[in-house]
């Protein structure tokens, strides 16, 4: 494809339209029929074809027409929406975005494929035959041969003869009012060729009698051109039906020499030409009825559509480069460390101090915050196109498992940074496939439990006091935990004795290489585990968690942070570095007493704490630095909760404070280091890495610690660069 | 004096060809991405020529033909709609609706220049 | 720093430094900026040629230790040790070089093909040779020191 940034406007604008019509016809299915709906579906389509024939993508126009056509029928209500309908409009549309896809792509799908979905469109009709919206006819123009009493001329249609017209031309009111001009028409006859023009004078004799409007002016034209008499009829392509036009062969041997003669036929040699106005080709007994009958009913659906959406007038918006605004943001994340900075050194000249100043540079700390979270609000986007996205995914893992779902939203609106949203798409479209396979039972089994034969999968979007959750909830048949527990001991992923809780038991599903298909489904078995999606949401700051009912279904839950770019962080000591902790994932911290600790084996320490022994890891140690600290001194530990192994207890020298951080990506200039998720800047200008707990509690639980392994991979050149 | 163009269609990518075609051809282009903003800019452009499409949001091609043709406008201005049908029943509508003429997607920039051409007398 | 002569449409600019008590290059327009030392923070589980990383006017950049990379040994401590701060496709990294000699001018047909040498990875990660005063400058594939198992830039 050639690279062309009206392209580029075109399937930006086509992913819009793609989602205005994954919503109507939503808003379709759950039975609102209003015209402006309808209407608006079809201008999806009809938009998108229009957009597509501009690029000769023949295929995307070709299915774009058939489906344009079936929607025209129903939004003029030849045809009538019923269930089989929907469904096929629903499928055509996911059809239409896989043809959008191919198209950007250069992909090509297979003609049975799109036949089949032709013919499920076609099938709407049934076996009526409705008129095409676009019967594709081309204005033909018939060649008529005069029947006059003299024998007939060959009129030749060759372009190297010459060929002689009269033309007669007498315009009505309408020619005028539909804004043409009788003089350019006649000045693009004379581009065919040459002319003679003649003024029919005897209308200007009753001059009183003459109105304006309709000034029943007429013109008889000669034409002496090479070019054929479907030239000649093309000049009044237009104006055809609001004149009265006479074309006629003109059968003289001599040719007009001369562009205006006198009215007198005597100046032609050989008998004057007859015109035959009642066999031209244009003929008009009368103007054309005014004012079809479908114009008066689209214009009253109009208003009622105005009145019903409510004055819908569209919201000044601006269309904004991304990379400005990632620009800016980083400015802003410099500005927040400048701040950082700025306070540090003040609050180090303990010789000062200034109560003005301290409220000034708390002020500064206060304005830069509101900027960035200004700043932020810019990237931020309405999950809806996100949560739109995966009705389709239901959809089809619906179809391909046998199961029947719908999906329910809830809080659409709630908006997340634009990076999230384009990240959390594949996370969440295997959450919701894996809900769909795993998690729902097929039609009998919920019928015979007593539930409806159709699961629920309901997504949720929320903010709550400084994070989003996003929620996957099937109302299935629940984690079966007892086949959990034995498939992970008999993989070796917990020790065959181990007993867990079931949130612990839940947890398991999030290691690495798990998978309880035995037999690999249309869905699952595609290599993405629940594991890649906490790595997934876990570079986005975030975490994820599992809670299941049996019998009554299952609930993921992810947590974000509301801000991409900053969070809160615990400051603390490992082995005389600085690092810093995520405060969600921290519970409290622990300074232990002696006889908390217990050494199991040779390495490992449980501490003992509220009646339950809980697993410490040795931080330091995790991340392969030398401790520094000094032995002897009770360690202090921070109580996180894994995912994977419920509570545990991270060692670190110490804490420093509890701040806010700007989270600076490590994977665009280097790649992913296990253990971390991300890096700040201190306030000495210093980076310090911000952990991954979650990746250091479970570094304990499998037989070889993934942490040794280190090899740098280029990370996704996707992300903001922060 | 410079040719002036007035689009008007719900399609950005339309309107952003129609610019590449109208520009190029040494015409003043001005957009309207609905038949409500079009008959608001019509009166703060006055063009030469309006090209509009039909199926839009708000107002349709239709309405917009019968805003500029009527009302307090009564204007004779030329109107191009643009379609993606080439059938007879559009094109008689479009002309009892009051359009001057038409031109069907997809559009080749020159045929396009040349109605433009053909409906205004503009060189 | 010394300059040559101006580049001409056939002549490529080099930036040279020493490192491991040899002489490297990159082309000038790898090259983003030098930099002084400044501490670096280390990342778990790194190889001994990768130091850490380094705040970098709000970026955090990696930073490798070239002589230890080539297996020449750590570079040692010293006030002249500089950061080169290249660039490969979108990623920004920094090199610990002993210190930079000079910004070569040179044609084209100067670089020679790199000749037999006994570790194989140094063969990958030079791509050639140019002469100098004093012996030999090698020029090196930045992609090859950075990933040498081989990773095509994303």
């Amino acid at each position: 494809m050639m690279s062309n940034p009206i392209l580029d406007t075109f399937f930006e604008e086509t992913e819009e339209l793609l989602e205005a019509l994954a919503e109507g016809l939503a808003a379709m299915q759950a039975g609102d029929h209003e015209a402006e709906t309808l209407n608006s579906v079809f201008r999806a389509v009809h938009s998108i074809k229009g957009g597509a024939g501009a690029f000769k993508m023949t295929e995307l126009v070709g299915f774009a027409h058939h489906f344009e056509t079936v929607l025209d029928a129903v939004r003029s209500n030849a045809l009538d929406l019923n269930p089989a309908i929907m469904h096929t409009l629903t499928r055509s549309a996911d059809f239409l975005s896989n043809l959008v896809e191919a198209a950007r792509s250069g992909a090509s799908i297979s003609e049975d494929v799109t036949a089949g979905f032709l013919a499920a469109l076609q099938q709407c009709f049934g076996d009526k035959q409705i008129e095409s919206v676009d019967a594709w006819d081309n204005f033909e123009f018939a060649a008529i041969t005069l029947d006059l009493d003299t024998p007939q001329v060959d009129v030749s249609v060759e372009t190297n003869t010459i060929n002689r017209f009269v033309i007669t031309f007498r315009p009505y009111a309408a020619l005028y009012t539909n804004g043409h001009e009788p003089a350019l028409l006649i000045g693009a006859l004379g581009d065919l060729g040459t002319i003679s023009a003649q003024f029919d004078a005897d209308v200007l004799a009753e001059w009183e009698d003459f109105d304006p409007l309709d000034p029943r002016l007429s013109w008889t034209i000669e034409l002496q051109t090479e070019e054929s008499e479907t030239q000649v009829l093309e000049v009044f392509e237009f104006v055809q039906g609001i004149c009265d036009l006479t074309i006629s062969p003109l059968r003289t041997v001599a040719p007009i020499s001369s562009p205006l003669i006198a009215a007198s036929a005597q100046a032609l040699t050989g008998p004057a030409p007859v015109p035959m106005p009642t066999t031209g080709v244009f003929r008009e007994a009368a103007p054309p009825p005014k004012g079809e009958a479908a114009v008066p009913s689209v214009k009253t659906t109009d208003a009622k559509a105005d009145e019903a959406s409510g004055n819908k007038g569209p919201k000044p918006t601006l269309r904004v480069d991304l990379e400005r605004v990632d620009r800016l943001i980083n400015t802003v994340g410099e500005l927040i460390i400048n701040q950082a900075m700025i306070a540090q050194r003040f609050a180090d000249m303990t010789d000062t101090t200034d109560d003005d100043l301290v409220i000034h540079i708390e002020n500064y700390r206060l304005l830069a915050r509101d900027i960035q979270e200004g700043v932020m609000a810019i990237r931020a986007q309405p999950v809806k196109s996100l949560f739109q996205r995966m009705s389709r995914i239901v959809r089809e893992a619906a179809d391909a498992t046998g199961k029947i779902a719908e999906l329910i939203t809830i809080g659409e609106g709630t908006e997340v940074d634009k990076t999230v949203v384009e990240r959390l798409a594949d996370p969440l479209t295997h959450m919701v496939r894996n809900s769909v396979d795993h998690g729902l039972e097929g039609p009998e089994a919920r019928l015979a439990a007593g539930k409806p034969a159709v699961g629920t999968i309901k997504l949720s979007a929320s903010h709550r006091s400084g994070s989003v959750f996003i929620t996957v909830k099937d109302d299935g048949a629940g984690l079966n935990r007892p086949k959990i527990l034995g498939i992970a001991k008999k993989k070796g992923l917990i020790a065959p004795d181990a007993d867990l809780s079931d949130s612990e038991i839940d947890g398991l599903l999030f290691l690495p290489g798990f998978s309880t298909a035995e037999t690999i489904s249309n869905l699952s078995g595609r290599g993405v585990g629940l594991d890649v999606v906490r790595n997934s949401v876990a570079a986005l700051g975030g975490r994820v968690s599992i809670a299941s009912v049996p019998g009554q279904g299952t609930e993921f839950t992810i947590t974000l942070p509301l801000t991409l770019a900053v969070m809160d962080g615990m400051v603390v000591t490992v082995a005389g570095d600085t690092l810093v902790v995520p405060i969600t994932s921290i519970i409290e911290t622990i300074r232990p007493l002696p006889g908390d600790l217990h050494r199991i084996g040779t390495d490992d320490m449980l501490l003992s704490i509220r009646g339950r022994m809980i697993p410490v890891v040795d931080v330091a140690r995790s991340l392969g630095f030398v401790s520094k600290s000094d032995q002897s001194m009770a360690p202090l530990l921070l109580l996180v909760e894994s995912e994977t192994l419920g509570e545990c207890a991270l060692v670190v020298d110490a804490v420093q404070d509890q701040r806010q951080v700007v989270i600076k990506s490590l994977e665009s200039n280097f790649g992913t280091v296990p253990g971390v998720s991300a890096a700040t800047v201190l306030g000495d200008g210093r980076i310090a890495l911000i952990l991954d707990p979650e990746a250091i509690a479970a570094n304990r639980m499998g037989p070889q610690s993934p942490v040794a392994n280190f090899s740098p991979s280029h990370g996704r050149s996707a992300h903001a660069n922060l | 004096m410079t040719l002036k163009v007035l689009a008007i269609d719900d399609s950005r990518t339309i309107r952003e060809l129609l610019r590449v075609a109208m520009e190029g051809a040494g015409f003043d282009y001005s957009s309207a991405c609905d038949g409500v903003e079009g008959v608001k800019r019509f009166s703060e452009v006055v063009p030469d020529v309006v090209i509009t499409d039909i199926n839009m949001p708000n107002m349709d091609g239709y309405g917009v033909i019968e805003a500029i043709r009527g009302g307090n406008l009564e204007s004779k201005v030329p109107i191009l709609v643009l379609t993606t049908e080439s059938g007879d029943k559009l094109k008689a509508r479009a002309r009892a609706a009051g359009a001057t003429g038409w031109i069907v997607k997809p559009f080749d920039d020159a045929a396009l220049v040349s109605v433009v051409r053909r409906v205004t007398g503009a060189a | 720093m010394q300059t040559s002569s101006e580049p001409t449409k056939t002549s490529v600019e080099f930036v040279t430094f020493s490192a491991g008590d040899q002489s490297f290059s990159l082309e000038i327009t790898q090259v983003r900026e030098i930099r002084r030392w400044s501490p670096v923070t280390a990342l778990p589980h790194a190889p001994v040629e990768v130091l850490g990383v380094m705040n970098l006017r709000g970026s955090v950049i990696p930073i490798y230790d070239l002589a230890a990379r080539f297996g020449l040994g750590s570079t040692k401590e010293n006030p002249r040790n500089v950061i080169v701060v290249a660039m490969h496709g979108n990623q920004t990294v920094g090199l610990l070089v002993e210190a930079v000699s000079e910004i070569l001018s040179v044609s084209r047909d100067k670089i020679q093909d790199t000749p037999d040498i006994r570790s194989d990875m140094a063969r990958q990660s030079i791509t050639g040779v140019i002469p100098i005063e004093d012996g030999m400058t090698r020029v090196i594939d930045l992609g090859a020191v950075l990933y040498p198992n081989g990773r095509s830039l994303s």
